[in-house]
């Protein structure tokens, strides 16, 4: 059965991609995964959930027992929505296939942002079952605390199809804070997510999202931005936790005169862990500006850490800092950080780095008490640490929090 | 008491240090000179216990107890603490923390800020240690640092090179707090060893022994400002020279 209805060119388009292979990340034979799960039942309270199945949450920053400072929470599980609430005025959170019945306009909106046919996996999102999150910001409404959105793989050996669309309308602002988790911790399975995001005229969207897959997931996100006038969209990626492989190549489109995009990840690689991810950005208006900062830290995995800026207005402004730590003796990084400009007058830098630890870095903070393991774990702590400018200081402080519950982990 | 005894040390292989002699005792602060080269630099490495600097022979002792063969973090946590003059930046670890660490976890947010005020560096505690920073900068976080770590024996190479005039007061009287006010004067057990060019910090410092080193070995042990006048007339050579095989007062006790 499939949920959200789209238009028969849409689907032709689909049809046509099913087999594209996917530029970049290893090709998934997706015929290795079961394409129908049952459905799981709607869930009216969710702090009534297995305990189980929350604490797997939590790890990815979804509260449920205590969703004080939350404005709204989705929930999707495998790929049935399984509760969706807003609780402040203003915000509206809904599966998208419930959002379509309720607003005719919403068609607009599917599929404008990514194309359906980039590739085999957003053609099988498009030709298979599958709902996501919609969350909209009404005109001029801010929302404090952030909407929370949980997408959670229950059952084995399944697809997981994700179709969320966000939209902040003028003037707006919102914070999404987006957890993704397994049941299990060693079984396969498949997530490919679709999000289309729009940054309407001065509207701002902080987006955080943590990753807590498990060593035999592969996931493949599809996400693109629109950004109108005066626009800011700041996302911020956490994946410190084991996944089989991952390949994502987020992107943002400045379309509207000074608007802002920034990029921020933390990428942390354990053996076994094969991690495609990157950040992509159109400056295509005037005074538009970008950062992008990602952070990747390889304990025996391999990380391909890619950036792409591209200048293609008058004053425009962008920059790509691309740093990597290589922790013990084996491990990959692969730091692509590309710039393209296509006139005069814009500016556009990047600075990329990848090595291990200085010795004189450790041995200068030995130098005042501090023991080589306190050392080395000051310097891994510093080094994953990202001032997030324009992130609320709530949302700052649970980042921080989520980083500092993974960080022992990886030394 | 800091005792070097026959001290030869070596980096990557080839030996710069030969038969270094040298006693400081508790209480007191001695001074190095010497030309580029001459290893100063590498006697203060030497003695906080960088790994590249190897003790090919002799002993360093600290305290009644041979630290030869400790590591650097041992040394540092039994009072022996270091302003480097090229400290390396270490991106995300925040000055703060830096401070932090030094205060071996004894200080808080307003023992932090006091010692900032101090160094002049209230707006540097958030930003990432030694980045960006200034010749003077990095000399006064440095000192700041040690004005938090408390040590017992206070090595500087150099504190006030590349440093204006305007700061040099700042840092000759954070160098006094360390190595004087941190220590009231009957129970006075801080040490210092300062390596100096200049000699403007001797004016701050209260400095009744010095040393000019030359080819890895200490050519000569007098008083630090009549060195400094010879130094100052003659260059180098001439001091050698005249002061060659004179014995260190303290050794002949």
């Amino acid at each position: 059965m499939k949920k959200i209805k789209t238009s028969k060119s849409i689907n032709e388009k689909a049809k046509a991609a099913a087999n594209k292979v996917a530029t970049y990340g290893e090709d998934i034979n997706l015929s290795k995964y079961d394409r129908d799960g049952e459905e799981h039942p709607y869930q009216p309270d969710p702090s009534k959930l297995a305990p189980d199945t929350k604490a797997k949450m939590l790890s990815a920053g979804i509260m449920l027992d205590d969703p004080g400072q939350r404005s709204g929470t989705y929930l999707q599980m495998d790929n049935s929505p399984i509760h969706f609430s807003a609780k402040q005025e203003g915000v509206e959170v809904m599966a998208v296939s419930q959002a379509l019945e309720k607003y005719d306009w919403l068609q607009d909106y599917l599929w404008k942002a990514v194309s359906v046919d980039a590739d085999k996996y957003t053609a099988n999102v498009e030709l298979n079952d599958n709902d996501g999150y919609f969350i909209r910001a009404l005109p001029g409404q801010k929302t404090i605390f952030p909407v929370q959105a949980c997408l959670y793989m229950a059952r084995a050996k399944l697809v997981q199809n994700v179709h969320n669309i966000i939209i902040a309308e003028e003037g707006s602002e919102l914070h999404i804070i987006t957890g993704c988790a397994t049941a299990s911790r060693d079984e396969p399975g498949l997530h490919i997510g679709v999000s289309e995001f729009y940054v309407k005229k001065g509207a701002k969207v902080t987006f955080t999202m943590i990753h807590s897959w498990n060593p035999e997931i592969a996931v493949r996100p599809r996400t693109t931005t629109i950004v109108e006038e005066g626009g800011l969209f700041l996302s911020n990626y956490l994946l410190m936790k084991p996944v089989n492989s991952i390949q994502m190549y987020p992107t943002a489109r400045c379309l509207g005169e000074n608007s802002t995009v920034r990029y921020n990840s933390i990428l942390v690689a354990v053996p076994g862990s094969n991690i495609d991810v990157g950040s992509r950005v159109f400056l295509n208006a005037k005074n538009a500006r970008t950062e992008i900062v990602s952070r990747a830290i390889t304990t025996g995995g391999n990380i391909t850490a890619r950036g792409y800026i591209e200048g293609n207005a008058i004053d425009v402004k962008g920059h790509l800092e691309c740093r990597g730590l290589i922790l013990g003796e084996k491990g990959t990084i692969y730091a692509i950080p590309e710039l393209k400009g296509n006139l005069a007058g814009i500016d556009l830098s990047h600075e990329a780095a990848v090595g291990k630890i200085a010795e004189e870095e450790v041995e200068y903070l030995m130098a005042r008490g501090l023991t080589r393991q306190e050392a080395t774990a000051a310097i891994v702590r510093g080094f994953l640490r990202v001032d997030i400018e324009g992130l609320p200081p709530m949302l700052s402080a649970e980042l921080k929090r989520a980083v500092e519950a993974s960080e022992k982990e990886v030394m | 008491m800091l005792k070097i005894k026959d001290l030869s040390v070596a980096v990557e292989g080839k030996e710069i240090l030969h038969d270094v002699n040298m006693t400081i005792q508790t209480g007191e602060t001695h001074v190095l000179f010497g030309p580029n080269g001459a290893g100063k630099s590498t006697l203060l490495m030497a003695i906080m216990g960088f790994p590249k600097y190897k003790v090919t022979r002799g002993s360093i002792s600290f305290k009644d107890k041979d630290i030869t063969g400790l590591s650097v973090d041992e040394r540092a946590r039994l009072g022996i603490g270091m302003s480097f003059q090229r400290p390396p930046v270490v991106r995300g670890v925040k000055t703060r923390d830096m401070v932090a660490a030094c205060l071996k976890g004894q200080g808080n947010d307003e023992s932090i800020a006091k010692l900032a005020e101090r160094a002049d560096l209230q707006d540097f505690l958030e930003r990432d240690i030694n980045y960006g920073f200034s010749g003077g900068e990095i000399k006064r976080s440095e000192l700041m640092q040690l004005l938090a770590q408390k040590p017992e024996l206070t090595l500087l190479d150099e504190p006030e090179s590349g440093v204006d005039l305007v700061n040099i007061a700042l840092i000759g009287e954070m160098m006094n707090d360390l190595l004087e006010k941190n220590c009231p004067i009957p129970e006075r057990h801080c040490m210092g060893l300062i390596i100096t060019h200049t000699g403007h910090i001797l004016d701050y410092v209260n400095a009744r022994t010095g040393y000019v080193m030359c080819d890895g070995t200490i050519g000569c042990v007098g008083d630090p400002h009549e060195m400094l006048a010879t130094i100052r007339e003659r260059g180098y050579n001439e001091c050698i020279k005249c002061y060659l095989g004179r014995v260190p007062l303290h050794e002949e006790n």
